[in-house]
């Protein structure tokens, strides 16, 4: 079952190198997402065997990202379909440069996509630390190439940048997991780095190795995640990349690297190193957020200000998990409503950037009236980023300050609501404006494939503000109960 | 045997210093080589005081393989394929960069002092010796300019991770050991695809020329 997950994405992916049909292999692309998704759908209703010597195994996180990635790449790749169609053969030129660039070809495109997404499914049910980062090397290597989809001299300083920083990153996080090994070896002849092994030899950890191994692994992994100051891979790869790639790197891929760092967590909190850990999460989570609001204020590109602003929610849930407790809940269910909304925004900004050929924010205006369907969802969708009721990442946010509040951190939440208030202040300006005004040109009607999935992506985030339905409340329950006992 | 294992992680440490005093290419590619070759036996000596089985000779294997021979090869591939100068022109200066050296080096005992190793592990100078050349390759990568002088910087640094994890923890299963080093041959293969099509679409490799993503001097 789990094996399944893994394998039928990187065997669609192996294929479409070779088909030489490019609507077999939209098809085959959409078809995948699919099976994945009932296969994700199938593992969340039952419980699935652990396979590969226990290496592969769905817990509760694991259940929890794994529908969250499915869902959302089921989404992007009917996106994608129209995406591809529009993007066939076109050779285009900046405003304003004389330079011509040509897509890298579909079938490379389509096929690291789908090993991407088998990349990310391996992160997610891996057991074994050492297999998870072979998995979130995995992942870098498979959306390389999808960053560097337009050939443009600025994909390719973008993706330059993604591979050095994410490789460092990675490198240190392969130290970080050899330290753990040190930190809980049982004798000197065996130490797995399976992580039931490691929960219940943590109590006899060795602290200062430990203690190493999580600072090693928080840097490694958070590059990755894209916590401040390690991520400025981030603005750059998101903005270059071509929308389809920004929605799944922010709103699945970021998720894999978190779930990594809770991994480590885990370990951390069975060993009773669980205070010293959250700190350190929850300073890293506030720094994040003031560095994200520092560059999210006059932000004149609009795809970075969505990247900043992934920037900002990563130190959320950094906050979040470091308060512990209600906090664990609240970055859960906001790592949940946060990647339907980026998800749903960059697809929007996709279809902006086919309108306008621009990524200034500043020439950008009359969205609404312009381009109604995307207008609508760009002014919803930043009313749910910046956290306003009724949309689920308010209930989120409003958790995770709750908890602040309960746990006795009131300068915490205090920091928090103000950094939340300069950033929802910084992004309505640009926002707003560009979905204002009147339209310079009229545009023709935007197509069903370009406007639906966001569409499905915005109802689900407003329904998560409405309502949780139960099967994910109760998920999110279980999920934040592995994070450490609910005060 | 501790002493033939010192002596060979005193070696791959003094090429690391090489490479930082390094002012030619190939020269720094030819040390990288050096490097993988010479860190080949230290899992069957490390594995020696109780006899090695075939999972120490396979890896070691896979090392000369991969580190010895595939890592220069792609690299000294790229240097002829981009049209990159040959003479490098680092931020820092080449002096300046082993006097810094030293300074790592001095670093890496301090840290490994504060990290007490288990009983009967390797030798005392494994963790020093991985550390050294972790920072060597941080510095690296750092410090230097041209593309294909940051990878060798992220080959130094994954061999000072590999040293680590052959002396220290070794005691994972062969296959994730395995896994890791196709791994990083998967990285430094792409990272060779990228610096490739640099030299074709750019002109140069130089990443301090790649100026166009900021936040600053937009617009």
């Amino acid at each position: 079952m789990i094996g399944t997950l893994i394998i039928v994405p990187a065997l669609a992916g192996a294929l479409s190198f070779g088909l030489r049909s490019n609507r077999a292999r939209r098809a085959l692309l959409v078809a995948t997402a699919a099976t994945h998704a009932a296969l994700a759908v199938a593992a969340w209703r039952g419980s699935p065997e652990p396979t590969l010597y226990d290496w592969l195994a769905l817990d509760d996180l694991g259940r929890l990202f794994l529908g969250l990635t499915s869902l959302l790449f089921l989404v992007t790749a009917v996106y994608a379909v129209g995406y591809l169609a529009r993007e066939k053969g076109r050779t285009a030129g900046d405003r304003g440069e004389d330079f011509l660039f040509r897509n890298i070809p579909e079938a490379v495109f389509t096929g690291c996509l789908l090993l991407f997404l088998s990349a990310m499914t391996l992160v997610i049910t891996s057991r074994h630390l050492g297999l998870l980062w072979a998995g979130v090397e995995a992942t870098t290597l498979a959306s390389a190439p999808l960053i560097h989809f337009h050939r443009h001299r600025r994909s390719l300083e973008a993706t330059w940048k993604y591979l050095v920083l994410c490789s460092l990153g990675i490198a240190v996080a392969l130290l970080g997991s050899f330290f753990l090994s040190v930190a809980l070896r049982e004798t000197s002849s065996s130490s797995s780095l399976v992580l039931d092994d490691l929960l219940r030899r943590a109590p006899a950890a060795d602290v200062p190795w430990l203690r190493a191994a999580f600072i090693c692994l928080l840097v490694g992994y958070g590059t990755k995640m894209g916590l401040a100051p390690l991520h400025n891979w981030l603005p750059d790869a998101h903005s270059e990349a071509p929308s389809v790639v920004s929605a799944l790197l922010s709103g699945a891929l970021l998720n894999c690297a978190f779930l990594a760092i809770l991994r480590v967590l885990q370990v951390c909190l069975a060993a009773g190193q669980g205070e010293f850990a959250r700190e350190m999460l929850l300073w890293f989570g506030l720094f994040s957020m003031a560095t994200a609001a520092v560059f999210l204020v006059r932000q004149p590109d609009y795809k970075r200000l969505l990247a900043y602003s992934s920037v900002e929610h990563m130190g959320i849930l950094a906050v979040g998990v470091g308060l512990g407790g209600l906090g664990n809940y609240g970055a859960l269910l906001h790592a949940v409503s946060h990647s339907l909304t980026k998800g749903m925004l960059f697809l929007v900004a996709g279809n902006i950037l086919t309108a306008y050929q621009t990524k200034a924010a500043g020439e950008v205006r009359g969205l609404l009236r312009g381009l109604p369907a995307s207008g609508i969802l760009w002014t919803a969708g930043f009313l749910a980023i910046a956290g306003s009721p009724p949309f689920g990442t308010f209930l989120s946010e409003f958790t995770i300050v709750r908890a602040a509040l309960g746990l006795g951190r009131p300068v915490v939440a205090g920091a928090m609501l103000l950094l939340l208030g300069v950033i929802f202040a910084g992004m309505s300006r640009t926002m707003l404006a560009m979905a204002h005004g009147e339209a310079a040109t009229k545009h023709p009607a935007e197509p069903f494939l370009a406007v639906a999935p966001p569409v499905v992506l915005a109802a689900l985030v407003l329904l998560l503000g409405l309502f949780i339905p139960p099967p994910l409340e109760t998920t999110l329950r279980l999920a934040a109960r592995a994070l450490g006992v609910p005060s | 045997m501790n002493s033939w294992i010192d002596a060979d992680l005193v070696l791959i440490t003094l090429t690391s210093l090489v490479l930082l005093g390094a002012s030619r290419l190939g020269t720094s590619i030819r040390m990288v080589a050096l490097q993988g070759i010479l860190l080949s036996p230290l899992p069957l000596l490390l594995a020696g005081q109780s006899g090695f089985g075939p999972r120490a000779a396979m890896l070691a294997v896979a090392t000369v393989l991969i580190k010895g021979l595939g890592f220069p090869w792609l690299m000294a591939r790229a240097v002829r394929g981009g049209s990159q100068r040959r003479e490098m022109d680092p931020r820092i200066g080449y002096n300046a960069s082993l006097l810094a050296g030293v300074l790592l080096m001095v670093v890496a005992f301090l840290l490994s002092s504060r990290l007490p190793l288990p009983p009967g592990e390797g030798t005392p100078l494994v963790l020093p010796a991985a550390l050294f050349n972790i920072l060597a390759g941080m510095f690296v990568i750092a410090s230097r300019r041209q593309a294909i002088t940051q990878v060798l910087g992220y080959l130094v640094m994954e061999n000072g991770i590999y040293v680590f994890g052959v002396g220290i923890a070794s005691h994972q299963p062969l296959l994730v050991e395995l896994g890791i080093l196709l791994d990083v041959f998967a990285a430094v293969f792409v990272m060779g695809i990228v610096i490739f099509h640099m030299g074709r679409e750019l002109d140069h490799t130089d990443t301090d020329r790649m100026t166009l993503l900021n936040d600053w001097e937009k617009e």
